[in-house]
């Protein structure tokens, strides 16, 4: 199965709701004040947020205004257009430039954090990179182990310290280890963290900090694990998160339930960082880039 | 800042205060900002719509309180009406008469179903029985060693077999286990599953059955968004629950979930996890949620969370005190502790009105420490004569306590003004000090 179908199969839930309402709301009614409410309120069902869903209804209204949009067809058109103009360009995530390349992924608790890990060392592994992951989170139970599994699978080198012991400690061995055998990239797990809680956000500068002083310019890709099931919070932690260490991409989890995953264009919109991967599925292969187009083609075909 | 709703109804009322009966226009009006509150706190669409109208009934033609203005008046109708929707009182876990009790934790991926299967051993233990925990999530890596770890942790046995990819046979030999060794809880853990996940959800079935448990408990986490009620709706129609609890309250989240669950399911949420930490697990009352649903903060939890920090005796001696100008430095001491005792700083200006969503908000523990560190540096009599405290003592005191002469002046500036506070509370009749004042 290709990407785009795999893409499209772990989104037919979403799509099936979402296009299905699109459709039904419009195929027998003309683009009115009705309509277009019942329009904002599927989009806030899909989490994406009531001020966003509110912008794009105001826009497709102004546009109907000017004659230009008649019918179903046209609508959906024109919401396709706006949706993938709102997330703007694909960004994948791609470790080039420094080797060892140093990703670190940070999230609240719950998210996926850990599995994602997983997933894209599979994934760069199979890409031919060398990869090493750093158990990082010390504090959860058997998270560790966890993530030991996670590298076994997907054979990829583990550096890991004690539970309980100082998550600083174990990035500056991962990091010193990977570059004295040559590895290309590394893969740092982080404890699940709410983002309100302060002295875990220092915590997390600190290994931010570690990084740095284990290889200049580390790390490379700071990734927000973000769950999709998650509604307006994950806005919350997606702002915290970057005030506190700077994100620069988001994974996307969680993708092949109902949930809808809205909560990317809210993400886009107000901070303007990029969704890189999404999670389609719970199997090795189902992680994928994100790529606005297809994500929202996917949606309306 | 974050205005709360009640700030933002105010204001639209301002004018009509002791006008009488609430007038539909002026209704519609505070309707909308209730229905964005609501979806912004992540509520269900459908949800908000059908508790709109209901509002809208109750609301229109009600006579506006005098002791009220009509914003706080619709807040309150709100309110009340959020309330009864969560159902009026804290619910218990139902033991079975025939132990053991069998209780069965289910719920998405990473919803904290093996954290909160610990949590409510512990809570169980605590009571005086004897809990029995059943790894029966045999999915995620390493899940087995995540409940044995924690079991050890709390000192409850957990049953775990590695032989099997069976969940039901787990939940059978677990329960045969409960038996024997006579314990009268047993709680399940199971494995995180999609609601769309038809082979997993039978799995989940084929386990309930095997094991007739007393109660389905299903986690959620706080921050779900919409399609918590499609979740919720299905894994109560294909597993049936008993009760929910709600995960991560401890964080930001208005918690809008709980609202479109309870009304999707009619199920009644039972805990709330509160903190990473094994003992925070707490009952649910509905409305202490209502107001976080609404912004409006959690005075009820904070107030009774002084209350147990602060006895009412130590409350009369230390107001005994300040009367008679003598509140001391060993006095301040004790009140940071209390306060700190209070729990987390940051909780706790959480649940005030229209700082829980504030931005930025950071409070320095350190600081505490420090000040206390500070006063420790002192000897005793210079805590009960701050007079004493001249150059030479304050660079000592600095050294002792590993601060800086600049921060001795802090903390004694601080204190001085603090004194000077008080005396205003004694010359003034009638007026109450505070039992609580984090200065």
């Amino acid at each position: 199965m290709g990407f785009f179908d795999r893409l499209k199969e772990g989104l037919s839930k979403t799509r099936k709701g979402f296009v299905e309402k699109v459709e039904s709301i419009f195929s027998s009614r003309p683009v009115d004040e009705e309509s277009l409410e019942e329009l904002e309120e599927t989009l806030i069902l899909s989490d994406v947020g009531a001020k966003s869903a509110a912008e794009i209804v105001k826009r497709l209204g102004e546009q109907a205004g000017k004659g230009g949009i008649r019918e179903a067809g046209s609508v959906r058109e024109f919401l396709r257009q706006e949706m993938v103009s709102m997330l703007g360009a694909a960004q994948p995530l791609v470790p080039f430039g420094e080797r060892p390349f140093v990703i670190l992924a940070v999230g609240v608790n719950g998210v996926g954090k850990t599995t994602t890990i997983g997933k894209l060392a599979g994934r760069l592994r199979d890409q031919g990179h060398s990869v090493l992951l750093a158990a990082g989170d010390t504090f959860r139970a058997a998270a560790i182990e966890q993530l030991e599994i996670w590298a076994d699978r997907s054979k990829a080198q583990f550096v890991k310290h004690q539970s309980g012991s100082d998550p600083s400690a174990v990035v500056f061995d991962a990091i010193a280890a990977a570059r004295a055998r040559g590895i290309d990239v590394v893969i740092i797990d982080t404890a699940g963290r709410l983002h309100t809680k302060s002295p875990l956000m220092e915590e997390l500068k600190k290994v931010k900090r570690v990084c740095g002083k284990a290889m200049h310019g580390a790390p490379h890709e700071i990734l927000l694990v973000v769950d999709a099931t998650n509604g307006q919070n994950a806005l919350r932690q997606a702002e915290l998160f970057n005030e506190a260490v700077g994100i620069t991409g988001i994974a996307l989890t969680k993708l092949d339930g109902t949930a809808k995953g809205g909560i990317v264009f809210a993400i886009k919109r107000e901070l303007n960082i990029p969704v890189k991967l999404i999670g389609v599925g719970e199997g090795i292969d189902d992680l994928q880039d994100f790529v606005p187009a297809d994500f929202v083609r996917a949606l309306f075909e | 800042m974050f205005e709360s709703i009640s700030d933002k109804l105010d204001s639209i009322f301002r004018k009509l205060k002791g006008k009488g009966l609430l007038k539909p226009e002026d209704v519609e009006v505070a309707l909308k900002e209730i229905r964005m509150a609501l979806l912004e706190a992540d509520v269900n669409f459908k949800v908000v719509r059908d508790f709109v109208d209901r509002v809208r009934v109750k609301a229109v033609g009600n006579e506006v309180l005098e002791s009220l203005t009509p914003g706080q008046q619709v807040v309150k109708i709100v309110n009340d009406e959020l309330c009864e929707l969560l159902g009026s009182s804290a619910s218990k876990i139902t033991l079975s008469p025939n132990p053991p009790t069998v209780i069965m934790m289910v719920g998405l991926q990473g919803s904290g179903k093996t954290t909160t299967a610990a949590k409510l051993a512990r809570f169980f233990k605590k009571e005086g029985r004897r809990p029995l925990l059943a790894a029966g999530d045999l999915q995620r890596p390493a899940a087995i060693d995540q409940l044995i770890t924690l079991g050890r942790q709390i000192d409850v046995p957990v049953y775990s077999s590695r032989d099997t990819k069976d969940p039901a046979r787990v939940g059978q030999e677990a329960l045969k286990k409960a038996r024997t060794d006579a314990h009268d809880i047993l709680i399940i853990d199971t494995a995180g599953r999609l609601h769309v996940d038809d082979a997993l959800m039978e799995e989940l079935r084929m386990l309930r059955d095997g094991v007739s448990p007393r109660e389905v408990l299903f986690v959620a986490d706080a921050m779900t968004g919409q399609d918590a009620v499609n979740i919720a709706k299905q894994f109560n129609d294909r597993i049936g629950i008993d009760g929910v609890i709600l995960t991560k309250m401890d964080g930001d989240a208005r918690g809008g979930a709980a609202l479109s669950i309870r009304a999707i399911t009619r199920k009644p949420i039972k805990f709330i996890g509160v903190g990473e930490k094994i003992d925070m697990l707490e009952p649910f009352f509905p409305d202490r949620i209502a107001s976080r649903i609404l912004g409006m903060g959690d005075m009820l939890g904070l107030i009774e969370q002084a209350q147990r920090s602060f006895d009412q005796k130590e409350a009369e001696s230390l107001q005994q005190r300040i009367l008679g100008d003598s509140f001391t430095f060993d006095d301040l001491r004790e009140q940071l502790r209390k306060v700190r005792s209070m729990g987390p700083i940051e909780n706790l200006l959480g649940m005030i009105p229209g700082m829980n969503r504030a931005k930025n908000l950071q409070v320095d523990e350190k600081e505490f420490v420090r000040t206390e560190a500070i006063i420790n540096s002192m000897t005793r009599k210079e805590r009960t004569n701050h007079n004493l405290l001249n150059g030479s003592r304050r660079k000592r005191i600095a050294q002792g306590s590993g601060a800086t002469v600049a921060d001795v002046n802090r903390v004694i500036k601080q204190y001085v003004e603090l004194r000077k506070m008080l005396k205003m509370f004694k010359g003034k009749k009638g007026l109450k000090i505070p039992k609580v004042f984090p200065f």
